[in-house]
């Protein structure tokens, strides 16, 4: 039998210490047509977004329906056009020093519908042989490398090779999905949702798949999701966002086990309890989130926030450190002399 | 305790292009004011068995046999006019999405007010009155303003609430909810689940409420029925299940949740994935992927083993536990 050869990864260029992604400002708005009366309506789908992702981590990205986590995810593959900001990849800036093509070869992304996202006229293995081919495999090699992208994901090859998308089940798709992402050897793979659709015994399945994979390949992750538990169990650091924009950051325990953006609190407090003698009791927050068109002016989440102060309502709050290791909120009560009445005073000790 | 729900070998065939037996062999029971949650992932059986409860299934690619009693009432013998009549009085629904379930022409006020109408046989202007009342009680803000609005000009939260308030305008005795919070946020979807408790307990009602998620389940149910390949594969209180369950199969689920896991470790998983459902099970239908398998396993039925007063589990392993 013939070696199997994959395409040879992008090779590695700062070494360690420099961030795999740096992302930089990120801004989307999508203009909305106003009526015949009002001015025309903008949505503040991400709004200067900025986060760096290590070699070999997995960041996960948190946040309701519309607070933007999808559209970075589109944003960073270049999916679609950013009005701002700047990308760059293991040093090189997208678009300038880093062609698209090679971006798309280095990154990789795995949606949430895993029938919408395959060809439904592809057999499994054409669909996975399809990206290397185009990346200048030839076709005999790139049917081997399918297969054994199969073998990797757990699927039989000879069982599964040509079958088409409707005929195996949602958690095969998506293996066949993760398959596809890792034909052109990425070493960045956005997992949007990937898990989400699955039901929770084939997610289990799934998440083990993706630690083994990550751990074979020397993968980094960013991994989107709104369920925190999932997040937590694979995530080294997280982002949390909120209506287009990053309120806080950190280590994954940093941040679970000291939130202190009060969005991120109510996030973690609104997660079904596992305890039948323990649950919750008290919403953390009411109402729904706002719409992302024309978010609240200042701190987009004064108008939910249980600790609203004026100075809320009046001035953006900064990402600012909480520690040393990275944990960043963006909250005025966690930054002293912000003009909040719950902020640590001038000379507050820690 | 009496019970307000008797269903009682519930089968549910689909027929068509291919047939699908969804439902096999179905018994459960709710008590007045109980919380039964059925507990199951997609293709389970559990929105079916719902429906079936309100006859809402097609008719004609259907065949339903077994009982099904609410409030004293054969549901599968009601004619067309009580089985209206039943509907929205004795029991109600609520979907998953509610910017399906409602009228998308009709004001939410209008909504409420025609079902009050219908079935209590009131003025309009008293079912409005009855309708604004229901909207404070589902806390809508702005009651009065809302009753004037549209479905598609509320949230997804607000959507679910009015929702809700229209299941509940007729005082019904069963509220049946098919994973009513699934598609909201999280910080929604405990607002939701509050409710609903609160509901429940000021009216008295009992619900049956689906879902996949036994986190949800945890948080309203008091009694829970773990759905499998169209059955009920085991039954006890919420209690029971999540801290000694008995079936490999919710073992097995409980087992590979990722609450509580320690990061990045190996996850417990269910090996392969349930049967289609094309044949009326003759076997146990977990056995394929159950690692304590046994030869009778794959012959017979699994037995019927009631544990406890409230426990009742279908499978060889609990026959030592009897």
């Amino acid at each position: 039998m013939t070696e199997v050869t994959a395409l040879a990864p992008l090779e590695d260029l700062g070494g360690e210490a420099q961030p795999l992604l740096t992302v930089r400002g990120l801004t989307k708005h999508f203009p909305v047509r106003g009526d015949l009366f009002s001015p025309r309506k903008t949505v503040h789908a991400v709004d200067d977004v900025s986060f760096e992702v290590a070699k070999g981590e997995t960041v996960g990205i948190v946040g309701e329906s519309g607070c933007g986590k999808s559209t970075t995810a589109r944003l960073l593959m270049h999916l679609m056009d950013y009005d701002s900001g700047d990308i760059i990849y293991d040093g090189m800036k997208v678009g300038r020093e880093l062609s698209l093509r090679d971006l798309r070869r280095a990154m990789q992304m795995v949606f949430q519908d895993s029938y919408a996202s395959l060809n439904p006229r592809l057999t499994i293995e054409e669909s996975i042989a399809f990206g290397p081919r185009v990346h200048g495999m030839a076709a005999a090699e790139a049917q081997l490398l399918a297969r054994d992208l199969l073998g990797k994901v757990g699927l039989r090859p000879e069982t599964f090779a040509n079958r088409y998308p409707h005929e195996i089940s949602g958690g095969q798709r998506q293996r066949v999905n993760i398959a596809r992402a890792l034909a052109l050897s990425p070493r960045l793979v956005i997992l949007d949702e990937a898990v989400s659709a699955l039901d929770k015994s084939v997610e289990a399945q799934v998440l083990n798949l993706l630690v083994d994979l990550k751990r074979e390949f020397g993968l980094t992750y960013i991994f989107i999701s709104h369920d925190l538990n999932v997040v937590r169990y694979i995530s080294d650091r997280v982002l949390v966002m909120y209506l287009g924009q990053v309120v806080e950051l950190g280590p994954i325990d940093g941040v679970w086990g000291n939130p202190v953006h009060p969005y991120t609190r109510a996030l973690l407090a609104a997660m079904p309890t596992s305890d039948p003698d323990n649950r919750t009791q008290i919403a953390p927050i009411t109402g729904d989130p706002p719409n992302p068109i024309d978010p609240p002016q200042a701190c987009r989440f004064h108008t939910r926030c249980p600790f609203v102060d004026t100075v809320c309502s009046m001035v953006a709050p900064k990402l600012a450190d909480i520690g040393t290791d990275g944990h960043q909120a963006a909250c005025h009560m966690a930054v002293a002399g912000s003009g909040h009445s719950r902020a640590p005073g001038p000379n507050a000790g820690t | 305790m009496t019970n307000i729900v008797e269903v009682r070998n519930l089968h549910v065939r689909f027929s068509g292009e291919r047939t699908v037996h969804a439902v096999n062999d179905v018994s459960l029971s709710v008590a007045e004011g109980e919380v039964l949650g059925l507990l199951g992932e997609s293709g389970s059986g559990k929105s079916v068995t719902l429906r079936a409860l309100l006859r809402l299934l097609p008719k004609a690619r259907t065949t339903i046999s077994g009982t099904i009693k609410v409030a004293g009432q054969d549901v599968l013998a009601l004619g067309e006019q009580k089985l209206s009549a039943f509907r929205g009085q004795t029991a109600s629904m609520i979907f998953q999405e509610p910017g399906l379930a409602l009228d998308p022409v009709y004001t939410i006020g209008d909504q409420i007010a025609e079902s009050v109408v219908r079935h209590k046989g009131v003025s309009k202007s008293d079912a409005m009155a009855r309708a604004l009342q229901m909207l404070d009680v589902v806390r809508i803000p702005s009651a009065k303003r809302r009753l004037e609005s549209y479905p598609h000009e509320m949230s997804g939260g607000m959507r679910q609430r009015a929702m809700i308030a229209l299941a509940l305008a007729c005082e019904p005795k069963v509220l049946l909810a098919d994973e009513p919070t699934t598609a909201l946020d999280a910080t929604v979807q405990i607002q939701i689940l509050l409710l609903l408790r609160e509901l429940q307990r000021e009216f008295g009602m009992s619900v049956i409420f689906v879902t996949h998620d036994i986190g949800v389940a945890i948080e309203i149910c008091d009694r829970v029925a773990v759905m499998y390949a169209g059955q009920i594969v085991e039954t006890g209180t919420m209690r029971e299940i999540v801290r000694s369950p008995l079936h490999p199969y919710p073992k097995g689920l409980l087992a590979s949740t990722v609450h509580g896991a320690e990061r990045g470790s190996r996850l417990g998983t269910i090996p392969g994935a349930p049967p289609s459902l094309s044949t009326a099970p003759d076997s146990c239908s977990f056995a394929p992927r159950c690692s304590n398998a046994q030869p009778r396993c794959v012959e017979q039925l699994p037995p019927t083993v009631q544990i406890g007063p409230e426990r009742i589990v279908r499978c060889v392993l609990a026959e030592s536990a009897a």
